[in-house]
């Protein structure tokens, strides 16, 4: 790309002119040329970086999952079905512009040929025949893809809430004894070959799940619960997103999902279900009377405390999590510190209101929240 | 050459009209200051040595854009005002939808009441709720006694309702005496 602009620079302006570009360096206007290391090449090449897309942790072409490997099988099915389809479309679009044309008098009359005219009309109806068996074979293909996603949904071993919220998820573990059930935010752990059904909710306005390695969308609406079923297959992490436009920061409201064993899975809902630790330091014990007592205790609950509001991310293992502002930031001192000090920078009209905690009770703050674990 | 091109400036200058409705919307999400009233800095008598000051510029700020006022609304129910004053229809706590102002009906009175508490229940909010918070609030419990314009008035609720939402029913004329209490006569409008 870079011989785009550069062609006209003068010589020893600032930044040095990078040297003559191999095979591109020509004056008059931009031509794309295809020679070997010419500008033809490098825009061809262009489209390359968009294979990336086939695989990481939100990709469907890189399923985790039972639905997910269905889904993508199906994918690919309908890929290659179009595929095929297009590149014989352009086959005979070629021959049509290539074959030998005949101008008879008057202009505008088809010459009419009989022997070529039939092979013609028997070509044409195969083609349409053949679309037609396409197109029920796909949605046969597409039906019983369907119907698989439905059989696997009858049974299940967890049961994990989802509510969208502008612009997070609150994350809940329901459990039979209320004591036992975890909320967090932005986070959801899975056990590696456990059914799971997903409880899809929202408070404010529709939201949509989309977790690409795990499963297709799901809608999130207002007074309805939805239900997505899920089996997690390989350990590792990914990242969800919403999918239905939700408002100004739609597009910084992500989630990051844990496939891990069972054990791991036991291991962090104890470690969730603990309450918070008790602040260690002068400093963090400071921290906490700050959080106490300004507005952060107002929307954000820390179980063990007399923080208990609900309207925020619970933050009892905050310093646990890999993001902060779902998905925004990674989880760092720094990170969370920028957050607190004007969240408005950062996610232009989230709820988080600038608070205005002066500096020295910032840091107490930021330690405190970071002993959270 | 003009004559072609007027229809299209005609129409180009009526779309500029269209931005003069920008400032109902109009989003101010850090909380500027926009004068020095604080919630607490308010005038609780009638009398004046010489004129009245000027009404606070929170009045039009707040009490004339959607946004603030449907901030306002969400954080009545996140703070759990409606705990005491029900949807402003009154429980525990006194009625917010009618006329009747036990501390003043204006603007930075119901601030000024947020923020430092009141006698018999009402909790002091002061640090708790950042001012920006406070203003929306007050702006929200003035559209429910409908005193605020009706184009700036939340359009529905959330929850449910026995009445229209507050941008239905009529804007109330403010009642001399009587109802507006003394607090609020002298502070202008």
């Amino acid at each position: 790309m870079r011989g785009f602009g550069d062609s006209r620079r003068p010589q020893g302006a600032w930044p040095p002119h990078p040297g003559p570009l191999p095979g591109g360096e020509r004056e008059g206007p931009l031509t794309l040329t295809l020679s070997p290391g010419g500008r033809g090449t490098w825009v061809a090449a262009l489209p390359l970086p968009l294979l990336t897309a086939c695989s990481g942790p939100q990709s469907m072409l890189d399923p985790a999952g039972t639905q997910a490997g269905h889904i993508g099988t199906m994918w690919w099915i309908l890929f290659a079905t179009c595929a095929a389809v297009y590149g014989i479309v352009m086959l005979w679009l070629l021959w049509a512009l290539a074959r030998r044309h005949r101008w008879v008098e008057p202009r505008g009359v088809l010459p009419v040929e009989e022997g070529r005219d039939r092979g013609l009309t028997f070509w044409l109806s195969v083609w349409v025949g053949g679309t037609v068996v396409i197109l029920c074979g796909l949605v046969t293909a597409s039906y019983a893809v369907d119907k698989s996603l439905t059989h696997l949904a009858n049974r299940e071993e967890l049961a994990v809430e989802v509510e969208g919220m502008q612009w997070w998820w609150r994350i809940r573990y329901p459990d039979d004894d209320p004591s036992r059930s975890i909320a967090t935010a932005n986070e959801i752990h899975l056990p590696a070959g456990a059914p799971v059904r997903l409880k899809l909710k929202a408070q404010d306005v529709i939201h949509s799940l989309w977790i690409p390695n795990l499963h297709g969308k799901m809608d999130l609406i207002p007074g309805r619960e939805n239900e997505l079923f899920l089996v997690a297959e390989r350990e590792g992490t990914y990242r969800g997103q919403c999918a239905e436009f939700c408002g100004l920061q739609h597009a910084h409201m992500a989630l990051t999902v844990v496939v891990e064993s069972p054990e791991d899975f036991n291991a962090w809902k104890e470690a969730q279900l603990a309450p918070a630790p008790e602040p260690a330091s002068d400093e963090q014990k400071r921290g906490k009377a700050v959080f106490l007592s300004s507005a952060c205790s107002m929307c954000h609950g820390i179980r063990g405390t007399t923080a208990s509001a609900s309207v925020a991310p619970d933050l009892t293992h905050l310093a646990s999590r890999p993001t902060i502002a779902a998905g925004t930031l990674p989880y760092n001192r720094g990170n969370l510190a920028a957050w607190i000090a004007d969240p408005q920078r950062i996610k232009p009209g989230n709820h988080m209101p600038l608070v205005g905690v002066p500096p020295p009770d910032l840091q107490a703050l930021v330690a405190y929240l970071d002993s959270l674990k | 050459m003009f004559s072609r091109c007027r229809p299209a400036a005609s129409v180009l200058a009526l779309c500029v009209l269209l931005l003069a409705a920008c400032e109902r919307e109009e989003r101010a999400y850090r909380g500027e200051p926009v004068g020095e009233v604080k919630p607490g800095a308010i005038v609780q008598g009638t009398l004046y040595a010489g004129e009245p000051s000027p009404p606070p510029p929170q009045r039009r700020e707040y009490e004339g854009n959607a946004y603030h006022i449907s901030e306002g609304k969400r954080l009545f129910e996140w703070f759990n005002c409606s705990g005491c004053h029900a949807h402003g229809g009154g429980d525990i706590g006194p009625p917010l939808m009618d006329d009747t102002w036990i501390y003043g009906g204006e603007l930075e009175n119901i601030a000024a009441t947020i923020v430092e508490g009141r006698p018999n229940g009402m909790p002091s909010f002061r640090s708790k709720i950042p001012d920006q918070q406070v203003w929306q609030l007050a702006a929200y419990v003035r559209s429910m006694q409908r005193a605020v314009r009706k184009d700036v008035a939340p359009g529905r609720d959330d929850h449910m309702s026995a009445s229209p939402g507050e941008q239905s029913q009529p804007v109330q004329e403010a009642k001399p005496g009587g109802g507006t209490p003394p607090s609020s006569q002298g502070t202008g409008q």
